[in-house]
């Protein structure tokens, strides 16, 4: 069967070198008291992303002239992953770092990458995605935003929807209509940088179930963007979503979302467990390093110049369920009531956090289901 | 050896094997025979000793290929002691001792078997009883871990002592054999120190050679499992195309590749201080995707797949029954949670990234 490959991938001694300046960076953080060892990587912390954009731990791989830091994607993986292991707050930067950024980088215009990309490394911009729409969420072809031309650049109306932290980013980039879709219905579209801050856009909060505030509902109305706000050319945005959902897909955060829930179990269970608990911890553990094993070999094929488009499904759609199950793991060898608020237990709280945010890490970034339609053609099923 | 002459000695072997690993012997092998003819074939092109050292003899394979050459041995379903030879081979060169020809296998192969040796005049004595080992009756010799008064480890080579073993056969009817090995005596040339690699027993390189296996069978359950999904027809159009079948071959996909990276680990940390960890990743990871792949390709094969005519089910009952050779999920899987618990929730990165 060759539908699919992940080479053993040995990590450069750059990238342990710049593991242990991650760890040296996250031990000041947590000393001065700005980490509090629970949380996932969507936590919004702009300060905590100023200090890192100073410290050199975004923008990894991309160009100096930008701002970057010219090095490799098993360099920034690891970066990633350390981030990630320690629950650091990334949530503010994460999207533009991860697959806004790239996308600028290599389709943008002269001007946006120049004005934008230096102040996403500084950890001082951030992005949130506008991909979903109120009737088109896995089926993004039948997007229905519309960009229009006018005088030195569009107009754009419609509306986003699942936004995530559209109310605290500075930007988004916006997968509108500016064509006819064709036959193959991926015509037709194309991607816009949108300022968040200028007229014509309206931000609108929907409470997710655990009664927070992370996506929104964006509006357009007659809303203006220039023409060097166009990422790629017209009618291109198809591929190029395709070419970003795949950076979405292949990290790190979609494994290890509540890697401190897993780190906190085995400290409840204890240094002595019983034989059951061992066995469950020892399954969730072994899972995760296959998962970490498959999640480097693909860091490395991104940095030898393939694209993982179906190992990326794939290690998303076996990653995602195992951070399903780890909380469910979690109640079945330990004996504990989740509580939303209980601030003496920390277990029980990180419980609950996790239990209530499970529903979204089989959904956002593409539902397990859209994942395996995707690798089953990858497999060569017709 | 070079890293291309590894890959155009593993892709002879592919040929090798399923050229001579064909559906007739297997069918024979299902009956009880020795497969005479794919054991010369083999030991012909040099593979049981594939991991013995260039000096010794051996075709000197980097234990990383070596690995691969078990998936490619478990893709083709090869009836024979091929694993347990390679490694019999290895560890009895690694100990000073010469290779002799024939089928080898070893033991204690499970957790609660251990030997234990005592001195006798100017050689040894052996005390204790080994369950199910592979091809026990067959194999021309066994490789036995044993310790002695003092503790320390020993290998002992056996010209295999044949009277009073209980015959059984595996799922896959692959033999097992008990050997009663209490009292057998063991001349002073055939017993050496154990090697580090072997010094706390033999079940981490069975685990590790049946985890190799293990991801060779699932693949050929894949092959078997898309081929067939893509030829069948219901409803006017192939089975493939229903999203039913194709959520169900996607992850099985998910536990093969998971399955491949957990031995690629195993095998990649051959020999260092996180061997022991990487073994139990690998038998535990792949055991589990074992079951799940076995009855995806199964459930998409339909009746025909639980007929003796398809090949599939020499695939999926070794998958069956290598899951629980050299201990089952549970057993590493508790190693695992009793190794991390007792570091503490802190030290579980430092352990999975290595540093």
């Amino acid at each position: 069967m060759q539908a699919f490959q992940f080479d053993a991938v040995t990590l450069p001694p750059e990238a342990e070198a710049m593991r242990r300046r991650v760890r040296a960076f996250l031990a000041e953080e947590r000393a001065a008291g700005h980490l509090s060892g629970r949380g996932s990587w969507s936590a919004f912390d702009p300060e905590f992303s100023r200090r890192a954009g100073a410290a050199g731990f975004i923008g990894v791989t991309w160009p100096r002239e930008f701002g970057g830091h010219a090095q490799s994607f098993l360099v920034r993986y690891v970066v990633t992953e350390e981030m990630l292991a320690a629950g650091a707050p990334c949530g503010a930067h994460w999207v533009a770092d991860r697959q806004s950024g790239p996308q600028i980088l290599r389709h943008g215009s002269e001007a946006a990458k120049r004005e934008i990309l230096p102040r996403i490394c500084a950890g001082e911009c951030f992005f949130a995605i506008g991909m979903s729409e109120p009737d088109s969420g896995s089926d993004l072809a039948a997007t229905r935003t519309r960009a229009t031309r006018t005088e030195g650049g569009w107009l754009i109306n419609g509306s986003k929807i699942w936004t995530s932290r559209a109310h605290r980013a500075h930007y988004l980039i916006a997968l509108v209509r500016t064509g006819d879709a064709g036959e193959d219905r991926h015509g037709g579209l194309t991607q816009f940088i949108v300022d968040l801050g200028q007229p014509g856009v309206t931000v609108r909060p929907i409470r997710n179930l655990a009664g927070g505030h992370e996506f929104n509902e964006v509006f357009f109305k007659d809303y203006f963007v220039a023409d060097d706000r166009m990422v790629g050319k017209e009618g291109q945005g198809w591929s190029m979503v395709t070419s970003e959902l795949a950076f979405e897909r292949s990290g790190p955060d979609r494994f290890l979302s509540d890697y401190q829930l897993l780190a906190e179990l085995i400290d409840r269970v204890g240094k002595a467990p019983g034989e059951r608990q061992a066995v469950e911890i020892g399954r969730l553990v072994a899972h995760l390093a296959a998962l970490r094993r498959m999640s480097t070999a693909i860091a490395g094929m991104i940095e030898s110049g393939r694209s993982p488009g179906v190992e990326a499904a794939l290690v998303k759609d076996v990653g995602t369920n195992f951070e399903r199950d780890l909380p469910e793991v979690a109640r079945r060898i330990v004996a504990v009531e989740p509580s939303v608020d209980d601030d003496e237990d920390g277990f029980a709280a990180a419980l609950a956090d996790v239990e209530l945010h499970a529903p979204s890490f089989t959904i956002r970034g593409g539902t397990r289901e859209i994942l395996r339609g995707m690798i089953a053609r990858g497999l060569g099923l017709r | 050896m070079s890293s291309e002459i590894s890959s155009i000695l593993l892709d002879q072997a592919d040929r090798l094997l399923a050229q001579h690993a064909t559906r007739e012997r297997l069918a024979e092998a299902d009956e009880g025979g020795w497969p005479e003819a794919l054991w010369q074939a083999v030991e012909a092109a040099g593979l049981p000793l594939a991991l013995v050292a260039e000096e010794a003899g051996g075709a000197g394979l980097a234990a990383a290929d070596g690995m691969r050459l078990l998936r490619r041995a478990g893709y083709h379903t090869v009836p024979l002691p091929l694993a347990e030879t390679m490694l019999a081979a290895h560890l009895w060169a690694a100990a000073g001792g010469a290779v002799p020809e024939g089928p080898i296998t070893l033991g204690p192969c499970n957790e609660a078997d251990a030997l234990t040796l005592e001195r006798a005049g100017a050689g040894f004595t052996l005390r204790g009883r080994l369950h199910r080992v592979p091809w026990g009756e067959q194999a021309g010799h066994v490789l036995v871990h044993a310790v002695d008064a003092g503790g320390t480890a020993h290998l002992a080579l056996l010209a295999h002592p044949r009277a009073g073993n209980a015959l059984r056969r595996n799922l896959a009817r692959e033999p097992r054999a008990t050997l009663d090995l209490d009292g057998v005596g063991v001349a002073a040339d055939a017993v050496r120190e154990a090697p580090p690699l072997a010094a706390a027993g033999l079940l981490e390189l069975g685990a590790l050679a049946r985890a190799q296996q293990m991801v060779g069978a699932m693949e050929r359950c894949l092959d078997y499992g898309l081929t067939y999904a893509n030829e069948r027809k219901q409803f006017g159009r192939p089975i493939g195309k229903f999203q039913a079948v194709q959520h169900m071959l996607a992850i099985a996909a998910g536990h093969y590749a998971a399955a491949a990276a957990a031995a690629d680990f195993a095998a990649q940390e051959w020999g260092s201080a996180r061997f022991g960890f990487a073994v139990a990743v690998a038998k535990a990871r792949a055991g589990e995707a074992a079951g799940a792949v076995a009855e995806a390709a199964h459930q998409v094969h339909g009746a025909m797949g639980f007929t003796q005519e398809h090949p599939l089910h020499f695939a999926t009952r070794r998958l069956w029954s290598w899951r629980d050779e050299f201990g089952h999920e549970a057993l590493w899987q508790e190693r695992i949670g009793r190794q991390v618990c007792a570091a503490g929730g802190a030290a579980l990165w430092p352990m999975l990234v290595g540093a």
